[in-house]
Order: structure tokens, then sequence, then C-alpha cells
């Protein structure tokens, strides 16, 4: 056999580098480019929508602490994961998510339904000292989060930023990101049926039941209070291309 | 091309490439390793064929056999509720009384009941249905909302100042915060409160505060303070206490209400799934 081609990747560096590069990009050519032309990728799905401003502050809150650490937020197609946790996750469910907060480890349960599931004072409670409500708990406490008070300065930035890689943001949902952002702690206010009108489904609520100024909790508990609540799941066709 | 170099002390082929004067021996791959291989590649072809794999223009080859991840766990649920079924539809068919009576359905209910209490109510009614501050205890005989079978069921479904449309729900002001009671005559009434629970209360305060139970509590709590389960008023007379018994605990529900929250759970869980709840908060000791 003639191994002196062989010799010519084992004695240049740089064209050994070029080989493995093009060797490597045919398995990510053939692997992951067609996600991105396949319709079945993302179930076509009724009731999704972006986050509200005051959801996605939240989010940012939930990546900042790092809570993906412990909880994941993908509900795998299994007997046990269904009946625990609900419907299975759809990839349509994270299609806004930058990034998606799917997860691999579970030290505490998954999240991807979460919302709806407990009470307000009960979240607020949870975070504050986890113990008091789930004795077993190993979860650390954030109880500093009810005390601050939220930085909403540059939610226009931030929903702006995201509309520009393709979360379907209108130009007005950025204009009035910073109002959206206080109109949903504030059930009396005039700015609610806008927002939910510009989100629907938004709830709007004292998250953490108090009054005096907008926290950091109030965010993080609209965010969790809003997980896997959005897709309908009654006019979901489970079979046709969503069948994988 | 050249011939290969033989190497002296193992009589090996070389691959001619040196190093440093050390050369490469061309060992044969073991012929075991390379059928697996072979086998391997084979197998691949195969695969292709029965299993989804290839991505083509918008879809992708669905594989002969139609294999969906998707497809088999609601195959497993179904054969899940297949298994289930005999107490299943016997479950969907009765009212929690019912199922109560059956001791098969009721012994069911209770595996079932206690599975979905772990995985959705323990968190706040604690494992063992102890409740906590501001979630009650269910394993005793004493109910906001009623402790019969039907009323456990009801609460279950609608929840309590949730998002259900039929939620239950019931005000209380909040005396201090909406200023309908100043601060002095809310001291008094908790005297009240606390003289008629049996707790250490000053006389002369609570007769004063008597006088305004009678005028703003009454009409929920009873005049005697012995509470109306039709509107969710707890008794206050027993000594039980969901936000605690001691005067601050008392002043602060006054002065700013509660508000508790349960979620609904239709809809989040089957009918049938709510009714072995039922059964099984009710079994807990304090079922009416």
């Amino acid at each position: 056999m003639d191994w002196s081609k062989h010799k010519i990747f084992e004695t240049n560096s740089i064209v050994l580098l070029i080989g493995i590069l093009i060797v490597v990009s045919i398995g990510g050519i053939v692997e992951i480019a067609p996600l991105f032309w396949l319709s079945s990728t993302i179930e076509k799905v009724k009731g999704m929508r972006p986050y509200t401003p005051l959801e996605q502050v939240g989010r940012d809150i939930y990546v900042r602490e790092g809570c993906y650490l412990c909880h994941s937020q993908m509900i795998r197609s299994l007997r046990d994961e269904v009946e625990r946790y609900g419907h299975y996750s759809l990839a349509a469910e994270s299609m806004y998510d930058h990034p998606f907060q799917w997860g691999s480890k579970r030290t505490g349960p998954d999240l991807a339904r979460v919302g709806g599931k407990y009470s307000d004072e009960w979240h607020t409670l949870h975070m504050s000292n986890p113990r008091a409500v789930v004795p077993e708990s190993v979860m650390p406490g954030y109880a500093w989060l009810a005390k601050r008070k939220l930085d909403g300065k540059d939610v226009t930035a931030n929903i702006a930023a995201l509309k520009a890689v393709g979360v379907p943001y209108t130009d007005e949902m950025v204009k009035q990101a910073g109002a959206d952002l206080l109109a949903q702690v504030d059930p009396d206010g005039d700015g609610a049926e806008a927002l939910q009108k510009r989100y629907p489904k938004a709830q709007v609520r004292q998250f953490d039941g108090n009054p005096e100024f907008v926290s950091e909790m109030d965010a993080l508990v609209a965010y969790l209070q809003m997980l896997g609540t959005l897709v309908d799941f009654t006019s979901f066709d489970a079979s046709g291309p969503n069948l994988r | 091309m050249t011939k290969p170099e033989i190497d002296e002390i193992t009589g090996v082929e070389t691959t001619d490439h040196e190093w440093d004067g050390i050369k490469e021996l061309n060992n044969p791959l073991p012929r075991w390793w390379l059928w697996v291989l072979y086998v391997s590649i084979i197998w691949s072809i195969g695969y292709w064929i029965v299993m989804p794999a290839w991505p083509l223009i918008s879809s992708h080859t669905k594989g002969v056999i139609g294999y969906s991840q998707r497809l088999v766990v609601a195959r497993s649920l179904e054969d899940a509720k297949q298994a289930q079924s005999v107490y299943l539809e016997k479950i969907a068919a009765a009212d929690p009384a019912a199922i109560k009576a059956d001791p098969e359905l009721l012994r069911f209910s209770l595996a079932g009941g206690e599975a979905a209490f772990g995985d959705n109510c323990a968190p706040c009614h604690g494992r063992g249905a102890q409740g906590s501050t501001g979630y009650p205890n269910l394993n005793d005989d004493n109910w906001l909302w009623g402790g019969t079978l039907e009323d456990i069921h009801q609460t279950l479904k609608v929840g309590i100042r949730s998002t259900h449309e039929d939620t239950r729900v019931n005000p209380m002001p909040a005396f201090g915060r909406d200023k309908i009671l100043e601060p002095a005559q809310i001291s008094d009434v908790t005297e009240f409160v606390l003289s008629i629970s049996g707790s250490e209360a000053t006389a002369e305060a609570a007769t004063r505060g008597k006088a305004i139970f009678a005028e703003q509590c009454s009409a929920c709590h009873g005049e005697g303070g012995k509470g109306n389960m039709e509107l969710g008023a707890p008794n206050l007379t027993d000594r039980i206490w969901l936000y605690g018994g001691d005067k601050a605990a008392i002043t602060q529900t006054i002065r700013n209400s509660r508000a508790g929250v349960m979620p609904a759970w239709e809809g989040r869980l089957s009918p049938e799934t709510l009714k072995q709840l039922a059964v099984y908060v009710h079994s807990l000791g304090g079922g009416q």
C-alpha cells in the first residue's frame, strides 16, 4: 500500500487540522444543519408567545442564579415523566428561549410545567427558605430576591436584542417594554389590559405579595408561574410530522 | 510504489514513517475487530432502512417500521391505562362515596391517591399531610371548606382563590390596611379572639372587642366565632391556627388579611386522579 499521502497529513500539522475540520463538518452538516430547514423541527402549535418583559427579566434572574444547574426544563417522552410532570416538552415551547433552559441535571424537580402548580405565596416562601415548606429540600435560599428592587432599566434593550435574534416582538412591544414590566405587577393599573392584549395569558398579580416595590422575586415568580402554560394541548396534533 | 520495508527484529512490515530513527510497524488489525467493524457498517445500512434516519428536503426518512418515541410514550401511557382500566372505568363512573364503599376501588384509590399526593400536594401540605403555617393540616378533623368526600373533591377541583371560574373564594377584608378599623379596635378584636380561643386575654379589651366582632366578623365567623364552612370561615375557638394563634399573628391576620391560594387541579389532573385524591385525603384521619 502507498502510505505517502498519509505522510502528508502526519508531517504537516496545518494539513492535518484542515483534514480534521473537513471530516468533523461532514458530521455537523448531516446531523445539525438539516434541523434548520426541516419543517418538523419545531412543531406548529397554538398559544406560544414571546415572554412578557417581566417574565423575561425573571428568566434572566433564573439564569443569573444558576437555577438550571439543578432544575431541568425538559419533560422527556417517557411514561414516568409524563405521569409526574405532564405532557412531554415540545421544541416549540422553548423556541423563544435564548438560551434554552433544558438542562441535564435534576437535583431538584423538572420545572417545564411548574406554572400554576403552586401558589405565589408558596413560591415566595419557598424561595426565601425552602425548608419552611419542603423539609427534605436541599435547595439554597434566595431570600434577598424579595428585598432587591428589580432593575428594569435595561429591559427595552433586552427585548430589542431578543427581537434582533428572531423572537417575534413587535416594535410596539419593544417600545412598551418598560411600561409592560411595571403593568404586570399592578392588577389595578391601566396598563394591565394592554399588556394582556400584547401577551395573551399574561398573569397580572402582586407576585411576591409586597405592594411597596417591584422586586426580583416578583419577576422570578412571574416567570415560574407561566412555565409550560402557553401551548394549547387540546389542539396539539401528536400525529403527522409531530410524531417522532 | 516502493516495496514495504520489513523490520528486522519483528519481521513485520513498517509504514515507512520515521521519527527520530523510530519506525512505525504496520501490524494488521485483529481479525475479530475488523469483522465487528464490517458487521456494524452492514447493520447501519439496515438501521437506515428500518428506523428514522436521513434528513431530506423538508422532512426525513421515516423508516419502514414507523418508529416514533412519541408514539412509544403514548402507547405506554395507554397500556398503563388499560392495565388499570378495570378500576379506572369504575372510578370514572362512581362518586367518591361509592368508591369509598367498594373495598377494591378504595384500595386502588388509596394507593393512587398517595402517589398523586406526593407529586402534587406534598410541597405545600407536607409529605405526611401535616401542613405548615399557611397550609392546612389534612390529618386533623378541622376543615375550612368542609371535610366530606364531596367537599374535599370540590376543593381539589376548583382550588381556593385560584384561576378556576368556580373557585372557592372568601375575601376577608384587610381591616387595618384598608382602614376599616382603627389600630386600637384591631387590638380589641384580637383580645376578643384570644379570649374565645381559650388564650390569655385582657378582659376589658375583649369586651370592647366583642362588640366590634359582632359588627365586623360575625357575618362570616359566626356570633361565637365558631366559623362557617360554607364560606370557608375558620372556627376561631378551636385553638387550631393556620397562620398562628398568638397576639402578633392574629393582629397581622386582621390587619392585612391572609388570602391563601390553592391551585385548581381540574384540567391538570385527570378526573379519576382527583377522585382518588379526594378518597385518599378523606382517609387521612379527619374525613367527615
